[in-house]
């Protein structure tokens, strides 16, 4: 296999975050059947994870502010986990009664980061973590963990890996299956990316890792190569890179899973995921939220009417 | 939009002022074909030639190689192509003895272009074996280096692997530069992996300028400043001032109205 010999995994598990994560960072609030529909067609494509929610107060996150609707409302595949965002036991708990049957806690690299975004310090933020952990535990329920600014800080600049893998390892050790490591504001390179995963290896086993690229810089796809070049299995994206950033105006945000998807395509690395029918899903979620892809693969795509 | 000499002048000064030490200025072609370029004799005999940098121009046969010599070129660059449907019809695309001979005669250096290495937008899949075949004939006949281009951005790092195995059996690899399009979004994954396998040459368009002709409203040419980025971010030394090449990407897009395609002049522009 063209993979394998290369020393690349063989397959890739993707994270679709688009419906949550990507129109969280969009301006525009989608109403709540459109919501739907775009995870239920995300859900026909293949993909094995689809970031459905985030659980929390409508005064933060507005555009979430129908969390329990989309839950209830989504169609729910076999084979497909449909993870929400739980950033406190109460958000988790109104989450089960939803009906989630996984969950998400969002950490930090960075001290500045974790108070600006979540008010409160990183050492809170992991005890309130512990808490959902805990009842998750109790409930059978998986918990993946995000760590933010893991190359990188809008406050603090530079980040060094040591503090990552430190983060990293709370969540893990509290019971989270799989760590996120998120390059928030895309600043990162394939140089920082890997003494990063270096650092972050020492502590979390391998399959335990999913590095969550932005392409705020155009770097996305460079990293993301060069954490599948180590072993990692697990890449998160946002459906025609839904998601600006909030840091830097008008700048890009999420990387388009159509890209990764064509990238792992020709690497001969197996997705179980559908390019055309993301595309498709794109391009739906594109027209109703009226803006332009910003996934190079369906804008060259839809222009030459070729794959 | 025909960009007027004095633009074209200024932005080649700049690019030369934040180090960069290849700049291909202008083309010697009839203006016939390519109106763009019809200013091509002002424009080198315009520009401030620095100490240390190359401007090499493009020379599609011997009229343009002698008109280029008399403008003040000292280096010039010729077109090859692994598809022969893309050679039939891409007009500047022939490899042309006479240019060859009379380069070496002038102790010209020649640059070899060999488009379509990854893909073609009209016979589809390309064979590396062919990509290997062209590189080697154009090396052969006396160019000193051969720039790979993925033409329709459509490469990705697996193809990249396989096309380059297969040119470095016949072409040592300090000879090979890469030309990559990000028409896909896999140009710096793509350039990530030549560089992984000893190419040490990369071409890129400041501001990413050029969008690709085969694909309506697509982009084309990979952005110099997300290039640099990813060198500088690698701790690989290119000499190159990026906040300088930043401002001349500011420059050459207000003058012709138009955004950059570099997501890192877009991203640095709000921080």
């Amino acid at each position: 296999q063209e993979s394998q010999a290369s020393g690349l995994p063989e397959y890739i598990k993707i994270v679709e975050v688009g419906p949550r994560d990507g129109l969280q960072n969009e301006k525009v609030i989608v109403p709540t059947d459109i919501k739907i529909e775009l995870i239920n067609r995300l859900s026909k494509t293949g993909l094995p994870a689809i970031e459905v929610t985030s659980f929390v107060s409508s005064k933060w996150v507005p555009q979430m502010a129908d969390h329990k609707e989309v839950m209830r409302g989504i169609e729910r595949h076999p084979g497909v986990q449909y993870p929400v965002l739980t950033p406190n036991l109460q958000g988790f708990h109104a989450a089960i009664a939803a009906g989630a049957t996984e969950v998400s806690v969002f950490g930090a690299a960075s001290e500045s980061f974790s108070k600006m975004n979540i008010n409160c310090s990183i050492e809170e933020s992991i005890e309130k973590f512990e808490d959902v952990a805990k009842s998750a535990r109790n409930m059978n329920i998986p918990v993946r963990g995000y760590v933010s600014c893991a190359l990188g800080c809008p406050y603090e600049g530079n980040i060094i890996p040591a503090k990552v893998a430190e983060v990293s390892k709370r969540l893990y050790s509290m019971g989270c299956y799989e760590i996120s490591l998120g390059d928030t504001i895309g600043v990162g390179t394939p140089g920082s990316m890997k003494r990063m995963l270096e650092a972050v290896m020492k502590e979390i086993p391998l399959h335990a890792l999913a590095v969550h690229c932005h392409d705020t810089y155009g770097q996305a796809l460079a990293n993301i190569l060069t954490a599948i070049q180590m072993g990692v299995a697990v890449v998160d994206s946002s459906v025609a890179g839904l998601g600006g950033c909030p840091y830097a105006k008008g700048a890009t945000g999420n990387v388009a899973t159509e890209d990764v998807i064509y990238m792992l395509n020709g690497l001969g690395i197996n997705t179980g995921v559908n390019l055309y029918t993301v595309m498709e899903a794109g391009n739906f979620i594109c027209t109703a939220l009226n803006k332009k892809t910003n996934s190079k693969v369906a804008q060259a795509s839809f222009n030459t009417g070729t794959v | 939009n025909i960009v007027p000499t004095p633009v074209k002048i200024n932005l080649i000064n700049m690019l030369a002022e934040t180090g960069l030490q290849v700049i291909e200025a202008t083309s010697f072609v009839s203006p016939k074909w390519v109106p763009q370029m019809a200013d091509h004799a002002e424009v080198m005999q315009g520009i401030t030639q620095l100490p240390g940098v190359s401007y090499p121009v493009l020379t599609p046969n011997l009229k343009g190689f002698q008109a280029a010599v008399a403008a003040g070129a000292k280096e010039v660059s010729i077109f090859g192509a692994a598809s022969e449907l893309f050679t039939k019809k891409n007009i500047n695309c022939s490899i042309d003895d006479e240019v060859m001979a009379a380069a070496r005669a002038a102790n010209v250096p020649v640059r070899g272009y060999v488009s379509c290495v990854l893909g073609c937008p009209y016979e589809g899949k390309i064979s590396s074996a062919k990509v290997a075949e062209v590189s080697k004939k154009m090396y052969s006949m006396g160019c000193y280096e051969i720039s790979l281009g993925d033409t329709i951005g459509i490469g990705t790092p697996g193809s990249m692997k396989e096309m380059l195995t297969a040119v470095m059996k016949e072409v040592p690899v300090g000879a090979l530069a890469v030309h990559c399009h990000d028409t896909y979004g896999q140009a710096l994954a793509n350039i990530l992996i030549a560089l992984q396998m000893g190419v040490s040459v990369v071409d890129a368009s400041v501001a990413g300028l050029g969008g690709c002709p085969y694909a309506q409203g697509a982009s084309g040419n990979v952005a110099t400043e997300d290039l640099v980025y990813m060198l500088h971010g690698l701790g690989i030394h290119t000499g190159v001032d990026l906040q300088k090449l930043m401002d001349t990407g500011t420059f050459i897009c207000n003058a012709l109205n138009r955004r950059t395609n570099s997501k890192v002049s877009q991203a640095s522009c709000r921080l």
